[in-house]
């Protein structure tokens, strides 16, 4: 059993670390204060190549294993600690970009993949709505079939980087009576259709470089050739399949902060004196220094081993479900070990630790919530 | 166009300089070894160059075995061949007989222009490039802050102290560029995979023709007699601004008499 990284994969991952300390993490401090999103960081990441990172190659991207995907997210959060940024890449990536590639035809192929690799235009993906998230069978958008015309009527929320994409992947009912893995389908709708509007900008606890919308659909009039996949087998083969690319390879932003937070206090915990001696000195410190670089490992290990299955081939669910449940509470739990240990400074942002804390609680919600991922693991078991 | 990229392997400069007490040299297998920082400079420019008039770009590393990585490295950000020369008769070269080695190495090669980087981060003597042009009757332009190639000829702007001369040459020249000419980029994902499979040639120094009594620590021309650590690092000079304007007459003449300004 080998539990290295390739020498190509170390190579990229010292990359992205390098390059994000030196183009995103300068102005993070402001720009989550102004909870702005930054083309100009933006415009930087995809001139690097991460816009296009698992994108087939013959679409302008680099064709990137899982794995690695999930070392760019990483690396990325790790020197940047913008974590809206990683939150919108990794959407526009794994939920926005990968559907496409994973299940578009030759046609839509070419006409979003190599804009969205390129970093032109920002990927989303709508399935949450206001009364449907975790139960995402209960969606009551409806998609009607006029001729070769859908109509498309409903609401969708919380959907990441709504406000910049030029397309949206929408999940809505086209057949009122069937069971869930046949109602579904997936539509590539473009920004400007009559009807298609962000109906709402959302304001958040943190992620706040990254654009959370309300998108309401009104009549929308979208043609069977943006039918993305199968009909009616959207929720099974695309909305399932998007939550398993959240659970390995999103999380792995929270891995680099968890790492970064770490370092951070580390080297806090040498410099701050009091009562004589560097705190790191004391008992109390340690312990928490300890169980964070625990819980790093364990974080790591889950993610990784998710990550790979997934690239492998082999069945991972119940894996996936463990890094999500794991990661999200962990990665709660180092932050406010991390705001502790640095004291007052550790509560106002200017030492970042702050907004790492607000920042980590959305990955035990976003994707599938942390009892959602609990019940995976429990079924396996209980059955 | 092609264009060659000497690049160096160096120790980190991240990490302290171990200096070997016996033989008086750098001892390279003490800490890490990294390319060379000031190669990302010249690499940086090579690969404009690449993307500009589609040049054809070949690392060049002189250097052990272990050297191999620094190649690789190299060629990660894009460039298109690796030559590594290696011959056990070249340790303890000085500037000299590294220049001998790079300037035999390039006469067996086709080139239109060499790009050195300005200084390296151990050695700091800033001779090799000047060494090579001089070796290969090639003009040398060097402290380049600016270059643009039109055709046969190259023009560059050469740094000094009260600002840049603008220089042509015809090629085939030897330039070497400061750290002001450009802003290097990381190695992506598709270089650093490319790189794999870029081709790598090693060449010993019978196969550039050179004897190994011109390199080598007993045909160096300098002779390192001692060594010794660095000072510590002196107090700097505080300027306390009491709200009257004083200090910023007194950063300005602290400016003028550093010859900042
Ligand atoms: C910043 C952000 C970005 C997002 N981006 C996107 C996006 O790009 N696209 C998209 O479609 N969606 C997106 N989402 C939505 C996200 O996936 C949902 O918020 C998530 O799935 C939870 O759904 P919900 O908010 O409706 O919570 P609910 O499902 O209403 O859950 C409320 C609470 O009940 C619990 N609960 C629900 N069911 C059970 C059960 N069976 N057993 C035990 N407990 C249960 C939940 O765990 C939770 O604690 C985003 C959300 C956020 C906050």
């Amino acid at each position: 059993m080998d539990f290295r990284l390739s020498e190509e994969q170390e190579a990229f991952l010292d990359s992205v670390r390098a390059f994000a300390r030196e183009h995103v993490e300068p102005g993070v401090l402001e720009r989550d204060r102004a909870g702005t999103w930054d083309w100009d960081v933006w415009k930087q990441v995809a001139g690097f190549g991460l816009t296009g990172l698992p994108v087939p190659q013959e679409y302008g991207g680099s064709g990137a294993d899982v794995l690695t995907t999930g070392l760019a997210m990483e690396g990325l959060a790790y020197g940047g600690r913008d974590a809206g940024l990683n939150l919108s890449l990794g959407a526009h990536l794994t939920i926005g970009a990968m559907p496409i590639a994973l299940h578009g035809n030759e046609e839509q192929k070419q006409r979003w993949l190599p804009k969205l690799a390129a970093g032109e235009t920002v990927g989303a993906f709508a399935i949450t709505e206001p009364d449907a998230g975790s139960d995402t069978a209960s969606m009551k958008t409806r998609a009607e079939l006029h001729g070769d015309t859908y109509v498309l009527n409903g609401t969708k929320t919380f959907i990441t980087n709504g406000s910049l994409a030029e397309v949206v992947t929408v999940i809505a009912r086209t057949d009122p009576e069937a069971p869930a893995g046949q109602a579904f389908t997936a539509f590539l709708v473009e920004k400007g259709t009559p009807g298609f509007e962000v109906s709402k900008e959302l304001k958040k606890l943190g992620n706040r470089t990254s654009p959370t919308v309300e998108l309401s659909l009104d009549d929308v009039e979208v043609h069977t050739s943006q039918i993305l996949g199968d009909v009616g087998s959207a929720l099974w083969k695309i909305g399932f399949e998007c939550f398993d690319w959240e659970r390995t390879v999103m999380i792995a932003s929270a891995v680099g902060s968890m790492q970064r937070d770490l370092e951070e206090s580390v080297r806090y915990a040498k410099e701050r004196e009091a009562f004589g001696k560097p705190i790191g000195r004391f008992g109390a410190i340690q312990h928490k220094i300890a169980q964070m670089r625990l819980r790093l490992e364990i974080a790591r290990l889950l993610q990784r081993q998710a990550a790979w299955m997934k690239d492998e081939g082999i069945e991972h669910s119940t894996e996936a479900a463990m890094a999500k449940a794991y990661i999200g509470e962990a990665g709660v739990e180092s932050a406010l070990d991390a705001i502790q240990l640095h004291g007052g400074w550790g509560y106002v942002d200017e030492f970042h630790v702050e907004r790492s804390l607000r920042d980590a609680k959305l990955a035990g919600i976003g994707g599938g919530t942390t009892e959602i991922q609990e019940m995976i693991i429990a079924r396996t078991l209980l059955g | 166009m092609k264009v060659v990229v000497p690049v160096k392997r160096t120790p980190d400069t991240a990490g302290e300089k171990v200096i070997d007490a016996d033989s008086l040299t750098v001892d390279r297998e003490a800490g890490e070894s990294v390319l060379c920082p000031v190669n990302e400079f010249s690499i940086e420019e090579a690969v404009r160059l690449k993307e500009k008039h589609g040049a054809e770009v070949t690392v060049l590393v002189v250097g052990p075995e272990e050297a191999q990585p620094t190649v690789r490295k190299a060629l990660s950000y894009g460039l298109d061949a690796g030559l590594q020369i290696t011959d056990e008769a070249i340790a303890g070269s000085d500037a000299l007989g590294t220049a001998r080695v790079i300037a035999a190495a390039l006469e067996a090669t086709e080139f239109d222009l060499v790009v050195f980087g300005g200084q390296s981060t151990d050695a700091r003597t800033s001779l090799v490039p000047a060494a090579v042009a001089e070796l290969l009757g090639l003009p040398s332009l060097t402290y380049t802050r600016y270059l643009e190639v039109d055709g046969e000829t190259i023009t560059v702007h050469r740094e000094h102290e009260e600002g840049w001369d603008v220089v042509t040459a015809s090629l085939p020249a030897v330039v070497s560029v400061v750290e002001a000419i450009n802003e290097p980029r990381y190695p992506s994902f598709k270089g650093i995979m490319a790189a794999k499979s870029k081709p790598l040639e090693t060449k010993s120094l019978a196969d550039l023709g050179v004897s190994a009594d011109e390199v080598g620590a007993g045909a160096a021309s300098a002779t390192m007699y001692e060594f010794a650590p660095r000072p510590p690092k002196e107090a700097g000079t505080v300027i306390e601004d009491d709200g009257s304007g004083a200090a910023a007459a007194q950063l300005a003449d602290w400016l003028v008499e550093k010859k900042f300004v």
